[in-house]
């Protein structure tokens, strides 16, 4: 059975309108990535997302950036942005503190379908700061726990420093039975855990591959070697959803910055089917 | 019944797939049973290299002292795995250090007994030297990725 | 079909300008034919000519009155639909907060485009699809667009880089025109063969001095138009083409053309279909008031592509390849036709004189097959 990535409908004349939205608490996560809890006010009473899509988060006089929703689709109202501190915009996030303002404008883009998933395993592996984007799928998923068989999380960043939401993961491995697996680049003599590439925690589980949906997110690299792992391991094509990046301007397939040969991320992703784009992944400087 | 046990063993541990009976019968005179606990040293850096290790249960790090930074964990190794070759080439003495992160129960095979029947059966130091080849193939490719850095990005970068 | 006689043609101007309509069209300036406001039949280039080759643009004079013996300039009707520049909106601080007022929709005067060649309102019904087409729909292009009014001109001579027959966009055009004329001289005649496409555009050619045209009359535009499409110069193998790009992503003509090109983008800003844009966030020094405007951009640019890892496409043999792959062959992905009208502008305003319908027959002469 063929499942397609879900494209909400965009409410009328709001992708281009930009509302204001307060700031409810700031928390570090590493040393160069935050989360924003936002209080939507107004707003909250229309606005929903699903799984995977991005708002277009706005600095006074600064600009614009693109980050991953990253909280509980199903709590109305209050919006969580997980948001690595990299340029301009994103360090005019970084000094928002409580009761500061910012502007937004969204949901934008494709979902993971996570319905293509009920009654199967789940196989999520994320790399860095893609576990943000991914983190709304494992609540929505947890919500309904029995709807999905296996649950398993492989999850890689570049030192135990860098990892995000740790005790979400403990909590997710005790109390809702997800099979968690973190590895880290590098480590220290204190840490206990894998150390490698998270390609290689693939040796430590067992995958039904026929009953087996992969969920992917992380540096483009890192999601090839992914995916040749996950298809190594007998997961058919149509089986494995990625989510890409790209430079974004507008969000409303207009600017033109975002496309990756004739897909829009903006607005035919950031969610794709593997058969949809598998190949443009192998294309140097597309 | 101690080597029928361990014949079992080794069937499971995928590095061994597809041996011949016979090869099997080779390899089972240089096994033996091994069991570290947590925080125990398998491996010390700079001393002869003579075992290698099919990892069953547990996890191991690869670690190394670097002057002025410390001891840095580079990888660790678990279930299916196998740990050390530095057996197969000489000067046969180790690079690094390898400690148990969590009880570690594995088969240890003698590489100098291994050596001599590679030289005395000469397909079976083949069988031996091409899981080998293809072990040491999958863990640059491995090593080559984290070296890629992958999670930083550059600085100055627009958003 | 009706007739305007040349000696008539003010008399459509002006009743455009009567009905409240801001008059473009094409006028010399500086050494070329470009596009502005106009207010008489004075103002068009009457008795001009442009010649066009790979990098090379010049104007002459035509040995007759020909009004519009001419073909396309450097400037494009894009820039009065979508703007160059626009202001999005303005912010203003409040406490910790701030207000925010959109703009981008403000009243302009509704603009008749007197003049348009059938390859630019190909490139116009295209940008529509951008634009109004989708999802989300600009609004500052759509309320230039509904209340903007076409009085095209069919094509009875050619450019030396025009190959609007290849894309088929032209000499003539069939749809998307209010009013469409073709320009018939000789023989001891110059007139118009008028023809509606609207019924407003009816509703202006019935109110000015017009009679029906003659079966010979007819003839000779339709001749003429013909004649136009026989004598072009340049064409484009369109054979495939979309499917030609995305198996030659490794083609080495790709590096032929980047020790060519300049990624000056001058093509992008020349040509009627692209649409890319960047936006720009200014304060005052106070940091009281913001304001975020819209402005063309061009995927040639350096920092058209970055990212947080890096920029994706830092060869210009990247940006060259994208440029021409997105026109020729994604674009068919994403709205169903070739973005390209045959304009042959970006042959003539390219400092380095690449011609895109030579680096197709070369792509194609060294192919390799996917």
């Amino acid at each position: 059975m063929k499942h397609e990535t879900i494209h909400p409908p965009a409410a009328p004349g709001e992708g281009l309108r930009l509302h204001t939205v307060t700031v409810k608490k700031v928390i570090w996560e590493t040393d160069d990535t935050f989360t924003l809890q936002i209080d939507l006010g107004a707003m909250g009473e229309t606005f929903s997302f699903l799984p995977g899509q991005f708002n277009m988060l706005y600095v006074f006089g600064l600009g614009e950036a693109a980050i991953s929703i990253s909280s509980d689709a199903s709590q109305g109202g209050m919006l969580a942005h997980t948001i690595h501190r990299v340029g301009t915009v994103t360090t005019g996030l970084a000094q928002m503190k409580r009761g500061d303002v910012i502007g937004l404008r969204g949901p934008f883009g494709s979902a993971w379908p996570i319905t293509a998933a009920r009654g199967k395993d789940v196989c999520i592996v994320a790399g860095g700061i893609g576990l943000a984007p991914l983190r709304p799928v494992m609540y929505a998923m947890l919500r309904e726990r029995t709807a999905f068989e296996r649950i398993i999380l492989l999850y890689g960043a570049r030192s135990p420093l860098d990892l995000l939401y740790r005790v979400e993961l403990e909590e997710w491995a005790k109390e809702h039975n997800v099979e968690v697996l973190v590895t880290v680049d590098r480590g220290d003599s204190s840490w206990k855990g894998y150390i490698g590439v998270v390609t290689s925690l693939f040796s430590y589980i067992k995958l039904d591959a026929r009953a087996t949906v992969g969920y992917v997110c992380g540096p483009e690299t890192m999601m090839k070697y992914t995916i040749d792992e996950m298809e190594r391991r007998g997961l058919a094509e149509d089986q494995i959803y990625l989510s890409m990046e790209r430079n974004m301007k507008c969000a409303v397939g207009f600017c033109g910055h975002c496309q990756y040969g004739p897909e829009f991320i903006c607005k035919d992703g950031p969610v794709f089917t593997l058969p949809r784009i598998r190949h443009l992944l192998d294309k140097k400087e597309l | 019944m101690q080597t029928e046990n361990l014949t079992e063993i080794l069937r499971q541990h995928p590095f061994l797939a597809g041996l011949s009976d016979a090869h099997m019968e080779v390899l089972i005179g240089c096994a033996s049973n091994v069991r570290y606990a947590e925080g125990a040293r398998l491996i010390q850096e700079g001393e002869i290299a003579n075992t290698f290790y099919l990892i069953r249960t547990g996890r191991v790090a690869l670690e190394t002292d670097v002057n002025a930074r410390g001891k840095i964990r580079i990888q660790t190794v678990g279930p299916g795995d196998v740990l050390g070759w530095s057996w197969l080439i000489s000067p046969f003495r180790w690079h690094f250090n390898a400690l148990a992160v969590a009880e570690v129960r594995a088969v240890a095979l003698d590489g100098e007994c291994l050596r001599k029947k590679c030289e005395k059966d000469h397909d079976f130091g083949y069988e031996m030297l091409s899981r080998f080849s293809h072990i040491m193939e999958r863990r640059l490719e491995a090593t080559r990725m984290q070296l890629l850095d992958l999670y930083t990005t550059s600085p100055g970068a627009h958003v | 079909m009706y007739i305007i006689d040349s000696t008539e043609l003010h008399n459509l101007m002006e009743e455009l300008i009567k009905r409240g309509y801001l008059l473009i069209g094409p006028t010399v300036r500086s050494g070329a034919i470009v596009l502005e406001s106009i207010r008489s039949v004075d103002d068009l280039p009457r008795g001009f000519g442009d010649e066009q080759q790979p990098s090379h643009y010049s104007l002459k004079r035509r040995d007759d009155a020909m009004f519009f013996g001419f073909v396309v300039g450097p400037v494009s009707w894009k820039k009065f639909l979508y703007s160059p520049r626009l202001t999005m909106f303005k912010a203003t601080r409040a406490g910790k907060s701030f207000t925010i007022t959109p703009e981008g929709t403000e009243k302009r005067p509704k603009m008749a485009f007197f003049g348009v060649r059938p390859c630019e309102l190909s490139g116009i019904l295209m940008q529509d699809q951008i634009f109004t087409g989708g999802k989300y729909v600009d609004r500052a292009y759509k309320s230039a667009r509904d209340n903007a009014f076409i009085v095209a001109v069919n094509c009875t001579v050619t450019g030396g880089n025009c190959f609007c027959a290849s894309m088929g966009t032209g000499p003539g055009a069939t749809r998307g025109f209010d009013i469409a004329l073709t320009e018939v001289l000789g023989g001891g005649n110059h007139y118009f063969v008028a023809s509606a496409g609207t019924s407003r555009g009816g509703e202006v050619l019935g109110a000015v001095p017009q009679r029906e045209a003659t079966e010979p009359e007819n003839k000779s535009a339709l001749d003429a138009v013909a004649h136009a499409a026989e004598s072009l110069t340049k064409r484009m193998d369109v054979r495939d083409l979309p499917q030609l790009l995305k198996d030659n992503f490794e083609n080495p003509r790709w590096d032929d053309v980047a020790k060519r090109c300049l990624a000056c983008t001058n093509c992008t800003m020349v040509c009627p279909t692209c649409f890319c844009s960047t936006v720009e966030d200014a304060t005052d020094l106070a940091g009281m008031h913001a304001e975020r405007s819209r402005s063309w951009d061009s995927c040639f640019t350096m920092d058209f592509t970055k990212v947080a890892g890096g920029n994706i496409r830092p060869s210009i043999r990247a940006r060259y390849r994208q440029w021409l792959t997105h026109k020729l062959s994604n674009w068919v992905d994403q709205f169903g036709t070739s973005g390209c009208v045959g304009c042959g502008r970006c042959i003539t305003w390219c400092p380095s004189g690449i011609d895109i319908t030579a680096e197709v027959d070369a792509i194609r002469g060294n192919s390799v097959h996917a």
